[in-house]
């Protein structure tokens, strides 16, 4: 393939070979004094594992660190709610694992579209996370011999990740938030709960500040700093049904987008194939079975139409279709999640899916049972069974569960270069919210991993190349950006309150979600993605017409606070669906069903690959997606080309 | 199902509350409390009222910010469950449902139902952690610890902070949850070092606060969802001990 031009500003990504970058760019990094460090203010936005994890790092350093978050308390950072565990390229199992093969499988994961230095700095950097999260006292799984305990996730064929039993992310994030309070403590850090940040202020092109409201009192006020960063997760949210806590939101990313930061890949979003299927329409949102689950249970559903509806314990063995291990044999019931959701949706299309509406497949822990015996599964994954058991009423133990695909992270986010810095200098973003790890789909337990990474280790190395440029505390709220930031805001939200209309926020949400899964969810095509774009406009428009705010600005105001998310989710939905009709290509979370292998193409008639997987086209489009939104609101595209120097590109397979 | 609400309305930390009365018409027995509380406050907004304020996020039992009373008891009557994990197949039509915020003089009601529990923080703050800057750790297996002692120090971390434990307490004592995060990090040799200091520091922060003493009742073991033993309080109170003895003698 030939190596075309990008167009997007300097990635800044560092010479040499891979193995010796992070090292090279560290060495290369500018430095700042101790006794200068504390002349700069920064502000983290989230204090999930990789907001968190920033400011208590940076603050240990000696910076001075604003932290904001729309949570009661930072402790409760959706980052808590990840299950699974966390990948590190330790080969303790000595099974073969190293940075190198940790490298390969994100690569490959994210089918062959993330950037290779920064994957390749992610799996180095994984080895540093495990040691620091220990010594805060995680207390992760571990053997007999007092040694820590890993298990397989999706997407590998090692055991390389590291888990608290099925509560590897609060472990984690209490960790993170501990570091904090002890940097809250020793004066390093002052902590902003239930506060939203509602705009970001840019100053001769410069990220140098943010606006914010008080959740409690409704004030409106402006923070100043050196530089801005932006740690506030994903949109999985603009389905309105997703395993994202309630709150979470794209309000921060969308509203730098607005300043100018550019929004990447958007649409590579990550529906996760173990979810507990929705129920009816009063749902609120959609609670995660971890992807653990598929060590030790099996997937499938019935082979023929007729044992639809019966109990699963009536359908003979040789009656069922355990399609995962079928169709993927060296990947079984492991398949990465993209794979395993686009089969559980094609099994259900065809009319064989299980439970209310046939939108179900069974994940069956029988056989598990049968070998290991029941506590030996209940103490793998007790948590997960009592969770399933309270909002289903059905007990696994004795009946498989049923699980259907629901949105759960999204691999898109801000773009960022080396040193996470957006296009807009000092604007620097970490975790869920950037674009630059997974590609177009994520491996499971390598979201946690990412956060901490970012937080830890990343951005100290590399806020000095832009902080060493600036002239500490040269910037003050009393100047006219802020007066101006405060104004839009202020405007929005009395417009917001004055609409009076007849419609609550939540029944715009859920329109708006309906609409987007349906059209731009596991499968999309042109003529679906054009009509959601024809149909967001309206649903706008009638949103700022009649949506019903009650209450006022001046204090605390759920409707009020879900309003101001609900209107950027309506415009942020439009470019995720024009980026998604733009990459005429499936590739990972991104399934375009024009671009899907046929009986006719020799990948599959070799057996290589099968018919209906995903079809990549590289050579138009192995390129990151960067959209620049202008003044008036169109959208202009930029390209960075990824060049794969040490990696294969090579049709994903699983099989 | 169809149920009859009393709902704790308060419109500021300033303001008096009172009990008002709600009627839930057309609720689904799969829903979720919360998602019960959501239909009632969608039909207060279309009849141009002011919905009922609650804090949650997650709503799978893990993130600790849900916080209601219900009938009585904080995250209601089930066992070992958040308040959003607690669903309407455990009623039954015609019910009537109290709802209250979790009370405590440490935790200030902001609105409705949403208190302040930022005084929990503070007591983490004080002490609920390891000294160890990040990047000086040793190799995470240079240190083996006994399988045992792990899962003793993590059945303690699962505390969400949630305080169903203080507003449980007729003293609104935060034994259990201070004797929690004590008991996950003195458990560890991590966490060995600071032992005595933490102990110390977080009841010094938690008397600080407001919160009462612990006079062995045990209600907050009860509520807890996640289970947390009250034999973790006993301990707290030998750590301290020895940890003000060690102290005075120097």
């Amino acid at each position: 393939m030939t190596q075309k031009k990008s167009d997007t500003p300097d990635a800044k990504i560092p010479s040499g070979p891979i193995e010796a970058k992070w090292a090279k760019h560290k060495m290369d990094s500018a430095l700042i004094n101790p006794a200068n460090r504390r002349k700069y203010t920064v502000i983290v936005v989230g204090s999930g594992l990789a907001g968190g994890s920033a400011a208590a790092t940076l603050s240990e350093l000696g910076y001075k660190v604003k932290c904001f978050c729309y949570q009661d308390s930072p402790r409760r950072a959706h980052s808590i709610a990840a299950q699974g565990g966390i990948n590190a390229a330790k080969n303790y199992q000595n099974d073969g694992d190293s940075v190198n093969r940790l490298f390969y499988d994100t690569i490959k994961g994210g089918d062959f579209r993330s950037r290779e230095a920064n994957v390749y700095r992610l799996a180095e950097v994984s080895e540093n996370i495990i040691d620091q999260c220990v010594a805060q006292g995680v207390p992760f799984a571990r053997e007999y011999g007092g040694l820590l305990d890993n298990r397989s996730f999706g997407g590998a064929q090692v055991k390389r990740t590291f888990y608290a039993r099925g509560q590897t992310g609060q472990q984690l994030l209490l960790g993170a938030y501990q570091a904090l309070q002890k940097e809250i403590s020793a004066g390093g850090i002052e902590m902003y709960s239930r506060s939203e940040m509602l705009d970001l202020v840019v100053i001769n092109g410069h990220a140098k500040g943010i606006v914010v409201r008080d959740m409690v009192s409704g004030e409106i006020s402006s923070h100043a700093a050196d530089c801005v960063i932006l740690a506030t997760g994903g949109y999985s949210n603009v389905f309105f049904l997703s395993t994202n806590a309630k709150g979470c939101n794209v309000m921060s990313a969308y509203r730098a987008h607005k300043r100018g930061a550019y929004f990447s890949n958007p649409c590579y979003t990550q529906i996760h194939p173990t979810c507990i299927p929705v129920s009816g329409d009063y749902q609120s949102k959609l609670t995660l079975m971890s992807e653990s689950l598929r060590n030790d249970g099996r997937i499938w559903v019935p082979k023929n139409s007729q044992d639809i509806g019966k109990p699963a314990h009536q359908i003979a063995e040789a009656n069922r279709d355990y399609y995962l291990e079928r169709k993927y044999p060296s990947f079984g019931n492991l398949a990465p999640r993209d794979i395993a959701s686009r089969s559980a949706k094609e099994v259900c299309d065809a009319g064989l899916g299980v439970g209310n509406g046939g939108l179900g497949v069974y994940l069956d822990f029988a056989d598990s049972i049968q070998r290991f015996g029941k506590d030996v599964i209940s103490s793998r994954y007790g948590n997960l069974f009592q969770m399933y058991e309270k909002i289903t009423g059905e007990d696994p133990y004795s009946q498989p569960m049923r699980i259907y695909p629901a949105v759960h992270y999204t691999m898109g986010g801000l773009w960022v270069d080396y040193n996470l810095m957006s296009n807009v200098p000092g604007l620097h973003v970490l975790g869920e919210a950037n674009f630059s790890d997974h590609g177009a789909n994520r491996l499971g337990a390598s979201a946690l991993m990412q956060g901490l990474a970012d937080g830890y280790f990343v951005i100290s190395a590399t806020l000095p190349n832009y902080l060493v440029e600036e002239t500490p505390g040269s910037i003050s709220t009393d100047m006219p950006e802020f007066k101006e930031a405060e104004e839009r805001v202020r405007d929005q939200i009395n417009r917001l309150v004055s609409i009076n209309g007849n419609r609550s926020v939540d029944s715009f949400h859920r329109e708006l979600g309906l609409l987007v899964w349906d059209k731009c969810g596991m499968a999309r095509n042109e003529d679906g993605l054009k009509e959601a774009l024809e149909k967001i406009p309206a649903i706008r428009e009638e949103f700022w017409e009649n949506v019903c705010v009650p209450g006022d600005s001046g204090n605390m105001n759920q409707e009020l606070e879900k309003a101001g998310r609900v209107a950027d989710f309506i415009d942020f939905a439009e470019l995720l669906c024009n980026d998604a009709l733009h990459r005429e290509e499936s590739c990972g979370g991104h399934f375009r069903e024009e671009y899907q292998f046929t009986k006719d193409d020799p990948e599959v008639s070799s057996g290589y690959t099968n018919e209906g997987e995903a079809k990549r086209r590289d050579e138009d489009f192995a390129y990151v997606a960067a959209w620049n939104r202008k003044e008036d609101g169109t959208l202009n595209l930029k390209k960075e080309w990824l060049e794969f120097e040490n990696v294969k590109l090579a049709t994903r397979t699983y099989k | 199902m169809k149920l009859t609400l009393k709902v704790w309305r308060q419109h500021d930390a300033s303001s008096e509350g009172k009990i008002e009365t709600y009627e839930a018409n057309d609720i689904p027995q799969e829903a979720s409390f919360l998602e019960m509380l959501d239909i009632v406050n969608n039909e207060i907004i279309e009849n141009g009222g002011d919905p009922i304020a609650f804090d949650h996020d997650c709503r799978e039992g893990i993130c600790g910010a849900c916080s209601l009373t219900i009938n009585g008891v904080p995250h209601g009557k089930e066992s070992a469950i958040t308040t959003c994990q607690l669903h309407m197949r455990k009623f039954s039509d015609g019910d009537t449902i109290f709802i209250e915020p979790f009370r405590a003089k440490a935790f200030p009601v902001i609105r409705d139902l949403v208190v302040d529990r930022s005084s929990f923080d503070r007591i983490i703050e004080s002490g609920g952690y390891v000294s160890i800057r990040t990047g000086s750790a040793v190799d995470a297996n240079s240190m083996p610890i006994q399988k045992d002692a792990a899962d003793t120090a993590f059945d303690a971390a699962t505390c969400i902070g949630c305080g169903a434990c203080v507003a449980a307490c007729k003293n609104a004592s935060a034994m259990l949850f201070v004797s929690a995060k004590a008991k996950h990090l003195n458990s560890l040799p991590q966490g060995l070092p600071e032992k005595d200091r933490r102990v110390l520091k977080m009841v010094e922060q938690m008397d600080k606060e407001g919160f009462g003493n612990c006079t062995n009742q045990y209600e907050c073991e009860a509520v807890c969802p996640k289970s947390i033993k009250s034999e973790l309080i006993s301990e707290l109170n030998r750590q301290y001990a020895t940890a003000i003895v060690k102290k005075a003698i120097g």
